[in-house]
């Protein structure tokens, strides 16, 4: 019997020949991401039970990036308990301030992904990095302390579900268009246990960022981990972000007798620019049927969509015109915050009347950086809109492209980004 | 005795059992006191120890804060019983040495302040005001076994 690429990765970690979906298996890990919220109990935990390992200093990577620059004195806190245990234990891979960014846009882009490997990350956005052929998720700080410790985790091997996205992509609509249509189609369990393994032809036109933003919400359909297979456009991204020390890694595919729970088919070419609307990431509408509706604030950055490519997007709709909204944008790492100088996108969104600002997650949890007001509506790059999301439980997100939050932050309202591109 | 608190819906996320703006401690004590704050500002009040929370499918979808689940044990609620869960909050709960029960329709077969004990082992649930026995499958052994250990790191430091 046929495996998948899930299969065949968690085999090879697990030391095994074959691995079946449902079974249970002990794999080794190959990177976990740490940072800011769920790593400072993880390492208290370790303490506390008198655990003092560290399986692998070279393997973990550090990144404070919820509250970084630390928003409050309680924040600061824990950034000094990460900051304390990262240095004692001498993690390599430390990016301190000034360094730090958005974990799931700053891992890739130091070279920290490759495919083939088991990564896990106290964060339940870590299934972004599957877009490289690798097996990633989320887990939570005991899972995390274990891992820290141990270097192995057992997980249930889960079962796959393919989504074919067929077509091209039209003018105006992006890689978050195609997640948020697949999400609000199976739902926001439809994916619950499962490996959302994406092929088709809208692929082959994706660069890697727009990749990352669809494994990136394979959890918001409870998804356990995406994976895309790798190809011309998977190698020609690590040529140029993986060091010479890290560069070899093993490409697995799925064969094609591999078993797969069910199969969705997507017609992309005939999808429209989406938004998904309060309170669900599954709830996704055509902007022909919500343009229109007032917003308060346009938010352009996170882990799903702050990387350059979608800066860019978002700066050629904007250029030469004033926003009628507060429009905060926010680069997800250091190196696209000078990617964004360098190009002369920051000074676009400051004659535009834009706020930009340090790398971090901010407001898309809620956090700091545009916290929102009850009766406030927010149109966001980002990846939840659920209830309290980025502020009061009485305001209200809209998901959606950057090129909708840059079209909607120039007319203050819901707006078909396709009026602004040539 | 158990009073079961029943929340008839659907994706009961990590974001309302905790708000992301109180993530800026991992204190047990602070959290337990905003726990279910954005669903229901009043479950704080009326959640007394060993209650148990009923809700609908895919409980605790979202965060893979785990402070979700230390919440709930803050506020010593006893269990969590749903049709599904998250796969991440799920994991969580059997890692802090929680029970959750996965149960079809539990918010149709336990009313909103229902009286009920539970056997975990045997996996029945009694609701007393009812008067019925409702079974449901029960944790695989081994996760049982890290729940009465006190959680995955007390079952490794056994081991
Ligand atoms: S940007 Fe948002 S979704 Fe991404 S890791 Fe940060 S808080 Fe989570």
């Amino acid at each position: 019997m046929g495996m998948t690429i899930t299969e065949k990765i968690l085999a090879r970690a697990a030391g095994r020949d074959t691995v079946a979906a449902g079974e249970l298996v002990s794999a080794g890990i190959d990177v976990i991401m740490c940072h800011d919220v769920t790593t400072p109990p993880a390492i208290s935990m370790l303490k506390e039970h008198g655990i003092d390992r560290v399986f692998d200093t070279s393997k973990i990577v550090v990144t404070p990036d919820h509250f970084q620059p630390a928003k409050d004195i309680k924040s600061a806190e824990l950034h000094k308990r990460l900051d304390a245990w990262a240095r004692e234990k001498g993690i390599e891979h430390y990016y301190k301030i000034g360094r730090a960014g958005v974990c799931h846009a700053l891992l890739p882009e130091q070279g920290h992904i490759r495919p083939g490997e088991v990564i896990v990350g106290g964060d339940s956005h870590t299934c972004t990095y599957g877009a490289f052929a690798a097996f990633s998720t989320g887990i939570g700080s005991t899972d995390l302390a274990a891992a820290i410790a141990t270097g192995e985790l057992w997980f249930k091997a889960p079962a796959s579900m393919k989504i074919v996205l067929n077509g091209s992509l039209a003018k105006g609509v992006y890689s978050k268009d195609v997640i948020i249509a697949v999400i609000t189609k199976i739902g926001v369990d439809g994916a619950l246990y499962k490996a959302m393994e994406f092929t088709g032809d809208a692929l082959k036109d994706m660069t890697m960022e727009a990749r990352m933003t669809i494994t990136n919400m394979v959890i918001e359909a409870g998804g356990k981990n995406g994976t895309i297979a790798f190809d011309e456009v998977t190698k020609a991204y690590l040529d140029v972000h993986l060091k010479d020390s890290n560069a070899d890694y093993t490409v697995f595919e799925s064969d094609a007798d591999a078993v797969y729970e069910s199969v969705v088919e997507i017609d992309c070419a005939a999808l429209e620019p989406m938004v998904a609307k309060p309170h669900l990431p599954g709830n996704g509408a055509p902007i022909s049927e919500c343009a229109g509706l007032e917003m308060d604030q346009s938010y352009i950055g996170s882990c799903t969509n702050g990387r350059i490519e979608d800066m860019r997007i978002a700066a050629e709709i904007i250029k030469g015109r004033q926003v009628a909204i507060r429009t905060i944008i926010v680069p997800a790492t250091p190196v696209i915050w000078k990617q964004m100088m360098d190009e002369g996108l920051s000074e676009i969104f400051y004659e535009a009347g834009c706020v930009v600002s340090a790398p971090t997650c901010g407001a898309c949890l809620g956090g700091f950086m545009g916290i929102l007001a009850a009766g406030e509506r927010c149109v966001s790059t980002t990846n939840r809109n659920f209830v309290g999301r980025m502020g009061s439980p009485k305001s209200e997100v809209y998901l959606a492209s950057p090129a909708t939050a840059a079209a909607s932050a120039v007319e203050g309202k819901l707006t078909d980004c396709r009026k602004y591109l040539k | 005795m158990a009073k079961a608190h029943v929340y008839k819906r659907d994706y009961i996320n990590t974001d309302e059992i905790i708000p992301a703006r109180y993530l800026n401690t991992d204190d047990v004590a602070e959290l337990a006191t905003h726990c279910m704050e954005d669903l229901d500002t009043g479950f704080v009040g009326k959640c007394s120890a060993g209650d148990v929370i009923v809700g609908g499918v895919d409980f605790g979808c979202g965060s893979s804060r785990e402070h979700a689940v230390w919440a709930l044990q803050g506020a010593k609620v006893g269990a969590v019983i749903a049709p599904t869960f998250a796969r991440i909050f799920y994991r969580n709960c059997i890692n802090c040495g929680f029970y959750v029960i996965e149960l079809e329709n539990a918010a149709e077969k336990i009313n909103d302040g229902d009286e009920i004990e539970i056997d975990y082992g045997k996996g029945v649930i009694n609701n007393k005001t009812q008067g019925k026995a409702i079974e449901f499958r029960p944790l695989p052994d081994f996760a049982i076994e890290i729940i009465k250990d006190g959680g995955l790191l007390e079952h490794i430091k056994k081991k």
